[in-house]
């Protein structure tokens, strides 16, 4: 287990310092002028030079990496271009928003998608398989910014049941600011839900061959208990792996749904900066979602060596 | 004699070809897949003939005829500038089509040839170099490494379509490297190398070719995905520009006008939804007929 561990940890710190690099030459390594790039065609010479001064671009590239990364280690993202506000303080700012709604989000979706693999599963060929199968293929075929729109249109302006965008923090007023929130966790909920039905009914169909499962079956064990609690228990495994996986996709489709409801999260902040050419805040904002994929997998990777014990004999392999 | 000798016919049919027409049965028999092929080559055939199959020009704006629903003269309605929607809508596809298929094309070609020689020859840039890369760039939100480099590169189909292929890259550089780890083992590998074949030879000539069915099925797929992601920029103004007709961007500009004219956003994003299902049910119908052991 140590040496997996071990083993595991270098990976992560190789795929952290390559993360770094993609973000570093998002704008230093891209053809053109980069202060330039922030300043827009129209800025004067003066303003670019004084850019290229403070962001330290007169200096070679590796010593920019160099002085940009101690700078990271060190907590200093760099300030906004809009309001020189730093922009570790942004993100942290804007973040709670963003971890409400992923939460919310994961518990529709698996509200959803437990079930539907569950009977995809076990009526394997019925109307209700069917009906599963096609659920999460149009679910991994809907655009996340389709989905909202709809969802906006049907609940807020046909039905007029919840209000189509704002945010409200939970400690101010815990009931509106669910209600606010339902809508994009339903929009971004649904794909995931979509994705996890697919992977949970091979899981499930792969399990339900097992020999334990006939075994369980032959002790007279009722169905819902073979099921649940021998069947499900071990189909989910894959699932928890794959789902740490499908964390990038998640967080994009949050960017997008943050933008159509009006939530101040770390999307809709990504989003405005790219629209603004704030690059400080787009290579922070980019950096942090990028971290929190990298060390949600590292942690699921090991949660897994945890529950599976072969992963232990092989080393990881 | 000419009953045995067809009778002989049939016994010496190749097996390529008998495992083709195995596949093309197995693709029919799935509706699904056959329903999703034939809505997707419709929407080719649209696209390729739009100024043919269009009622109005797309960017032709008539103020006499703003925000109508639909009706017999403009059967979607007509959007804020009074633009007939449908004709927008079929020359949208066009859009949609072409980043599809390019960008998938450029993950393809940039994919393909990595994954095959660091699959082949492995060693210490195959492990710490190519599979460490596409871990990083995998540990991405796509959309949102694809909207940086679309901001970086300025905005426009032809630089969105290059983000969405760089970000499907790794994807495929995976595929293929997986496909070449379990080829390079097999025996006609082994053969060809004995018999002097060049390294270069055997990776293009041999061992691709039978790394093509799940290259195509996962092809299939991210032409899905990548109409999304197209769709997706141009929502948010990095992608297609106006006057151009763009899905993404109909919907945009028509979410100001949910209210009064919901037709403006609901019909691009029905015709998103309907082309990503139907290219999705066409790959997973490929997927099954290629390999049914995957079903």
């Amino acid at each position: 287990m140590v040496k997996f561990l071990i083993r595991r940890l270098g990976l992560m710190v190789v795929i952290l310092f390559l993360v770094s690099i993609i973000v570093f030459s998002l704008v230093h390594l891209t053809p053109g002028d980069p202060a330039r790039m922030i300043l827009g065609q129209e800025a004067t010479e003066e303003s670019l030079h004084a850019l290229r001064e403070q962001m330290g671009l007169n200096d070679p590239l590796y010593v920019q990496y160099f002085s940009w990364v101690t700078n990271v280690l060190q907590g200093d993202l760099g300030n906004s271009l809009k309001d020189n506000t730093p922009v570790l303080t942004v993100l942290l700012q804007k973040l709670p928003v963003t971890i409400q709604l992923s939460i919310m989000s994961f518990v529709i979706a698996m509200l959803i998608a437990i079930p539907a693999g569950i009977i995809s599963a076990t009526r394997k060929g019925t109307f209700w398989d069917y009906f599963g199968t096609t659920f999460a293929l149009s679910g991994v075929s809907v655009p996340p910014f389709f989905l909202g729109i709809l969802l906006i249109f049907v609940f807020s302006i046909s039905l007029g049941w919840v209000a189509p965008s704002g945010y409200v923090e939970p400690w101010k007023d815990f009931k509106q600011s669910m209600l606010l929130m339902i809508l994009p966790a339903i929009a971004v909920g649904i794909r995931l839900s979509a994705e996890i039905t697919r992977m949970l009914r091979s899981s499930m169909l792969e399990v339900l061959e097992a020999d334990y499962i006939r075994t369980a079956y032959a002790k007279g064990v009722l169905e819902r208990g073979v099921v649940i609690g021998h069947a499900l228990k071990n189909a989910l495994i894959p699932v928890v792996t794959v789902s740490g996986l499908q964390l990038a996709t998640f967080l994009g489709g949050a960017v997008i749904t943050e933008t159509i409801f009006a939530i101040p999260g770390i999307g809709r902040l990504v989003i405005d900066a790219i629209l603004t050419r704030d690059f400080p805040v787009v290579q922070g904002a980019v950096l942090f979602m990028a971290i929190a994929v990298v060390v949600v997998n590292f942690f699921i990777d090991v949660l897994y060596s945890i529950l599976d014990p072969r992963i232990k004999l092989t080393g990881g392999q | 004699m000419e009953a045995q000798l067809e009778q002989k016919i049939v016994v010496v049919e190749s097996p390529r070809k008998r495992r083709m027409k195995e596949m093309s049965s197995r693709f029919f028999q799935n509706k699904l897949a056959v329903v999703g092929g034939v809505f997707t080559l419709l929407l080719i055939l649209m696209a390729i003939f739009a100024p043919l199959v269009a009622p109005y020009n797309p960017t032709e704006q008539n103020y006499a005829k703003f925000l109508q629903s639909p009706n017999g003269e403009n059967l979607l309605g007509t959007d804020e500038l009074g633009r007939d929607i449908f004709s927008r809508i079929i020359f949208g596809a066009r859009v949609s089509i072409q980043a599809g298929i390019i960008s998938v094309g450029i993950a393809l070609l940039i994919g393909i040839p990595i994954g095959l020689f660091s699959g082949y020859y492995r060693g210490v840039l195959d492990e710490f170099v190519v599979m460490r890369f596409t871990d990083a760039l995998l540990s991405f939100p796509p959309l949102v490494l694809a909207l940086s480099l679309a901001a970086v590169l300025g905005a426009g189909l032809q630089n969105a379509m290059i983000a969405i292929g760089i970000i499907f890259t790794p994807n495929f550089i995976r595929l293929v490297r997986g496909e070449v780890l379990s080829q390079r083992e097999r025996e006609y590998v082994t053969a060809a190398k004995a018999s002097g074949i060049s390294d270069f030879k055997i990776i293009f000539r041999h061992i691709l070719p039978n790394c093509m069915p799940p290259i195509l099925v996962q092809a299939t797929l991210a032409i899905a995905a990548a109409i999304i992601s197209e769709a997706s920029l141009s929502y948010l103004g990095l992608g297609t520009q106006p006057p151009t007709p763009s899905w993404g961007a109909m919907l945009s500009m028509g979410q100001g006008y949910l209210g009064d004219a919901p037709w403006i956003s609901l019909f691009p994003g029905l015709f998103i939804f309907l082309t990503v299902l139907s290219i999705n049910l066409f790959g997973d119908g490929l997927r099954d007929a290629l390999d049914p052991k995957l079903k």
